[in-house]
């Protein structure tokens, strides 16, 4: 349980952080709270040559209020935007998941970029940025691109990121007049990685609902206003998942918690709108 | 930039419970290995070494974290407080250390520093904490002793003798 060696690099800014990956590619890992890295090492699932700390780089210690989203650099603790003054109003949806996302203890030292990039498919952040339609701003020597969330996360852990490439801020679109947004989970302890996470964003057009933890990235749908047929819908939805068994829960367990949980989720997020 | 190579140990100087301390780290190295072997504070307990049993959790800079979940390196600078900070004196338990005793918030004893240095710094940043926040606060630890009411008890214990001593809340 001690990670293998690595060099270790402590950028000053973003030019250091961009020519270190553009050298070492692949090779190289970022590192900014490491409460996702760390325990990768740690067990060696990760033996990267040399680490990357972002957490010095001051531009990226940004939270930007753009008016149509809230921009969140990579070097931003969890701590920090739980504590950040109107969050409730301006991102609601991300006010109500961050309390569930690890511990206390975690939530000090992690970032939100860190686990964006990290992608496990049970965790709370990519599931409230699919569900918002929120965007990944990437970062090379080469070049600088913002991917759209649905598109960036790929697979279990699989991102479009490239080996060249950091997360250098994320985008959470900001609340919408009339809409209303919920989120609900299932672990077995609260701040463990969710067995099924649910959130919704009710507007005059519909719902759009997310799910994490049963497909190998958070995945969303689109349901009508009205709830007639949203059993149906659910249910053809929880099987497109292709759940798996583990040893937290079994599939149909999975799946059961994606039609009433995520029922749930939208009847509050319906309710939130008015 | 300083790039600190794999093999070789690096000088690593942090504030420990108030005093300036420094030891040298190779970048692998651990905080929490850190804290034990390089600087001898062994009141900081190692359990999972993989940030699920909160065991080693000690405060960076005032905020409760896992030693585990850190390296030495990343801390060069720091304000670090583990255990072995909480009492006032050799001969003196802190409120939250004395309610631990007086509510039996301990058995084996292994958790608890990690405990502590949560409840230290939540009590501190939050006097109004709810019980049920507390609770929460709480699931970043594994206990397999006391059951938690005890450990419960004893927090909400020191967080009204804390309020009542600095007239907060």
């Amino acid at each position: 349980m001690k990670p293998a060696r690595f060099d270790y690099l402590r950028a000053a800014d973003a030019a250091e952080v961009l020519e270190a990956l553009h050298q070492e590619g692949g090779d190289a890992r970022i590192i900014a709270g490491g409460q996702s890295l760390m325990p990768m090492l740690n067990m060696r699932l990760a033996r990267p040559g040399v680490l990357v700390d972002v957490m010095h780089v001051a531009e990226w210690q940004r939270i930007t209020d753009t008016g149509s989203a809230l921009r969140i650099g990579a070097a931003v603790r969890q701590v920090t935007v739980e504590r950040h003054a109107g969050l409730a109003a301006r991102v609601p949806l991300l006010a109500a998941a961050l309390p569930w996302l690890g511990h206390t203890q975690t939530r000090s030292r992690g970032t939100l970029c860190g686990s964006v990039a990290h992608a496990d498919p049970s965790a709370e952040l990519p599931l409230v940025l699919v569900a918002l339609g929120g965007s990944v701003h990437l970062r090379s020597r080469r070049r600088a691109r913002e991917v759209a969330a649905e598109a960036f996360f790929v697979g279990m852990m699989q991102t479009a990121r490239g080996d060249d490439e950091v997360i250098e801020a994320i985008s959470f679109p900001t609340a919408r007049p009339g809409a209303g947004y919920a989120f609900q989970e299932v672990a077995r302890r609260h701040g463990d990685f969710a067995i099924v996470g649910c959130a919704a964003v009710a507007d005059a057009s519909g719902i759009r609902l997310a799910i994490s933890g049963v497909a190998d990235h958070p995945t969303a749908l689109n349901l009508p206003m009205d709830s007639a047929g949203w059993d149906d819908a659910l249910d053809v939805f929880a099987w497109s998942l292709e759940a798996r068994d583990d040893l937290h829960a079994t599939a149909r367990y999975r799946r059961d918690l994606v039609r009433r949980l995520g029922r749930a989720v939208c009847q509050e997020a319906q309710q939130c709108r008015a | 930039m300083p790039r600190l190579t794999a093999t070789d140990r690096h000088r690593v100087l942090i504030t420990l419970n108030g005093r300036a301390v420094e030891g040298d780290a190779e970048p692998r190295l651990l905080l929490s290995d850190f804290l034990r072997h390089t600087l001898g504070a062994t009141g900081t307990h190692v359990g999972c070494e993989h940030g699920v049993c909160g065991a080693c959790t000690v405060q960076i800079d005032g905020e409760p974290a896992r030693a585990c979940l850190t390296l030495a390196v990343q801390v060069d600078g720091a304000d670090i407080r583990t255990v072995e900070g909480l009492a006032p004196a050799p001969d003196r338990l802190s409120v939250l250390q004395e309610c631990f005793r007086e509510f039996f918030g301990l058995q084996c004893g292994f958790c608890t520093p990690g405990i502590l240095m949560s409840l230290d710094a939540f009590l501190r940043q939050r006097p109004d904490a709810s019980e049920l926040e507390l609770r929460e606060m709480l699931s970043g630890h594994l206990c397999r002793c006391t059951g938690y009411v005890p450990i419960l008890r004893a927090a909400l214990a020191a967080q009204q003798r804390l309020n009542a001593s600095t007239g907060a809340v």
